[in-house]
């Protein structure tokens, strides 16, 4: 288990740098510089301020700075944009208000896919069951972009129970949560039942009921520790798509998380600061990633001894 | 019947030809009610949309300031926006783009994953095992990401936003032919070829490619919806499609903007993009069911 966990950290070593080194090289070739302004600047200021950020330099000379300092220091560099801000400032202040976002919208799908697909592979093909799973169809087919306004358009405008956009009260995180979560809890729900099913059908299950072990004994000894391996392997990429998930929802809400930077150091062609975005957020898919497979392992005990 | 063997097996060759897995297949897709509906949805829609663009090409930038935005009326059967264009002429002008997103991406990543993943099947060893690998690692790299990237880097053009979204979603079909490949070629008329000095870029041209095509279609139609959304996407994140062209995800977040006020400019072009992405998921699920029978037990 610790040799297949330090595997895992040395495979995602060398990713990381890849993306590092492709997303340098390609923001070297954006076309106009940050400082491209309407006012004409002399070339001698021009040059002062290329020296200032270390731009004169050999592109090769530029790149092993920036990663040296980014592997030994963490230190992803000054903002062009926000004059005096380093790219760290701005992200610490954001980066908290993302994560809070996407591990609320995780904790939904995870509470009410869960409990759904559960309820629904116990009540095979009734009411109970149909019904939550043609909410989950439509779930996985319509994207969050779409439900979101839907959302707020509905609770917030027409009921009047939540506030439209913000991100001040606890009340303020519930439609976000659920607009962001909406696909995974659809598509867990689904997993889970399939793999409930499975499990429900299998011998062992019927051998602990007639040794007279009780409904809810079987249930959370038995069936959700094998039901829940399909669940378990669609943390990794259900995790890597509520990061890109969260830029839609962030932008729906008004939420001051990391995710306008993106869009926003991309016009105005702070490359640090969109550099250091990338980095932020294909740091948190490969870890979450990571973590998945490990957990996948653990809780499979057939894939342990491969 | 069986004083005349020879004429009754032509008989029985003649009534009964026996059923190819395509026949079978279309007879379990003829069963499947919500693909068929879902395919004739998607036929009209489609036909709608690329007459309009063709019969009527400037209705959807047409303006009318001094209509503004108003709702649903017999003139104007989904309303008009805050410039009085014609709400149903933009939706499927949208609709065009965004349909013709889907299959020009969807093109470009089935002629990559298809190559690759043929070479990479059928050559075999030591390069399989490297093709394979950096399919692997892109797999891991945060993919959206990086087409955000390119598309803020390189400008938004919409030619760029097709290829893009096509260089990236071509893993899985380079896995599935590459899966397929690997068990064709085994086979005899593989075998021939060979024998017969036929060299290598021509047996994957002439031999594998062609007999892979048909699961090669079903997985491309599911392609067809994940790009569209993909693009629906970026378009939204105004990244995309850029006025005064537009699409659906453009239309959406434009709606958005004006929800309190106009609620009818964000609900119809949800709408029909909510009923494209369902119909197209029932098709691409229902020809997959209707031709891999291990896959529709479940």
């Amino acid at each position: 288990m610790l040799r297949f966990i330090l595997k895992r950290i040395l495979e995602a070593i060398p990713v990381l740098l890849i993306v590092a080194t492709i997303t340098f090289f390609l923001l070297h070739h954006m076309p106009g510089g940050p400082f491209d302004t309407e006012k004409v600047t002399t070339p001698e200021i021009k040059a002062q301020i290329e020296a200032y950020y270390g731009l004169n330099k050999p592109v090769w000379r530029q790149y092993l700075d920036y990663m040296g300092r980014l592997i030994f220091h963490g230190d992803l560099g000054p903002s062009y944009k926000y004059f005096g801000w380093s790219v760290n400032e701005l992200l610490a202040g954001s980066l908290p208000v993302s994560i809070e976002l996407g591990i609320e919208g995780m904790v939904f799908a995870l509470f009410f896919g869960l409990i759904a697909g559960t309820i629904a592979s116990l009540r095979k093909n009734t009411l109970g069951d149909y019904l939550p799973m043609s909410i989950a169809t439509l779930g996985i087919c319509i994207p969050s972009f779409v439900t979101g306004p839907l959302l707020i358009l509905i609770f917030g405008i027409h009921f009047k129970w939540f506030n439209s956009s913000g991100w001040f009260f606890p009340r303020d995180r519930i439609l976000p949560a659920m607009t962001l979560g909406l696909y995974y809890m659809a598509y867990i729900s689904r997993l889970t039942r399939g793999g409930m099913l499975e499990i429900l059908s299998q011998d062992f299950i019927r051998t602990a009921r007639a040794k007279g072990a009780s409904g809810w004994r079987v249930m959370c000894k038995h069936c959700l520790r094998g039901g829940l391996l399909p669940v378990v392997a669609f943390l990794g990429p259900a995790i890597s798509g509520l990061v890109t998930g969260s830029l839609v929802v962030e932008t729906i809400f008004d939420i001051p998380g990391s995710a306008r930077f993106f869009v926003t150091s991309a016009f105005n062609r702070d490359g640090p600061m969109l550099m250091g975005t990338t980095l932020v957020y294909a740091v948190l898919v490969v870890v979450m990633n990571l973590l998945a497979d490990v957990a996948q392992v653990w809780m499979n005990p057939k894939l342990r001894f491969e | 019947m069986s004083a005349e063997p020879p004429i009754v097996t032509q008989h029985l060759g003649e009534i009964e030809p026996g059923h190819s897995l395509w026949q079978d297949a279309w007879h379990r897709l003829r069963q499947n009610k919500l693909a068929i509906i879902g395919g004739i949805f998607v036929i009209i829609l489609a036909v709608a949309c690329f007459l309009t663009v063709t019969i009527a090409p400037g209705t959807y930038a047409t303006t009318n300031l001094a209509l503004g935005a108003t709702k649903p009326s017999l003139h104007h059967l989904l309303g008009t926006d805050i410039l009085g264009r014609d709400m149903l002429a933009r939706i499927l002008f949208g609709g065009s783009i965004s349909l013709s997103v889907g299959l020009v991406a969807t093109l470009v990543s089935v002629i990559i994953g298809v190559l690759y993943g043929a070479i990479s099947g059928y050559v075999g060893g030591r390069l399989d095992v490297i093709m394979m690998r950096i399919v692997d690692i892109i797999y891991s790299l945060p993919f959206v990401i990086f087409v955000i990237l390119i598309l803020v880097v390189f400008g938004q053009q919409i030619i760029l936003v097709f290829m893009a979204i096509g260089a990236v979603s071509w893993l899985d079909m380079a896995r599935i032919v590459r899966a397929q490949v690997m068990s064709l070629k085994r086979q005899e008329f593989v075998e021939a070829a060979v024998s017969l000095g036929l060299r290598k870029r021509r047996i994957i041209l002439r031999h594998m490619i062609p007999n892979v095509l048909g699961i090669v279609a079903i997985y491309g139609t599911l392609i067809v919806p994940t790009v569209m959304l993909l693009e629906a996407f970026l378009s939204f994140l105004g990244l995309g499609v850029q006025a005064p062209m537009t699409s659906w995800g453009t239309l959406i977040n434009d709606g958005r903007k004006s929800m309190e006020e106009y609620p009818w400019l964000l609900i119809f072009p949800s709408l029909f993009f909510a009923i494209t992405l369902f119909s197209l998921n029932f098709v691409g699920d229902g020809l997959r069911d209707a031709l891999d029978v291990r896959a529709s037990k479940d």
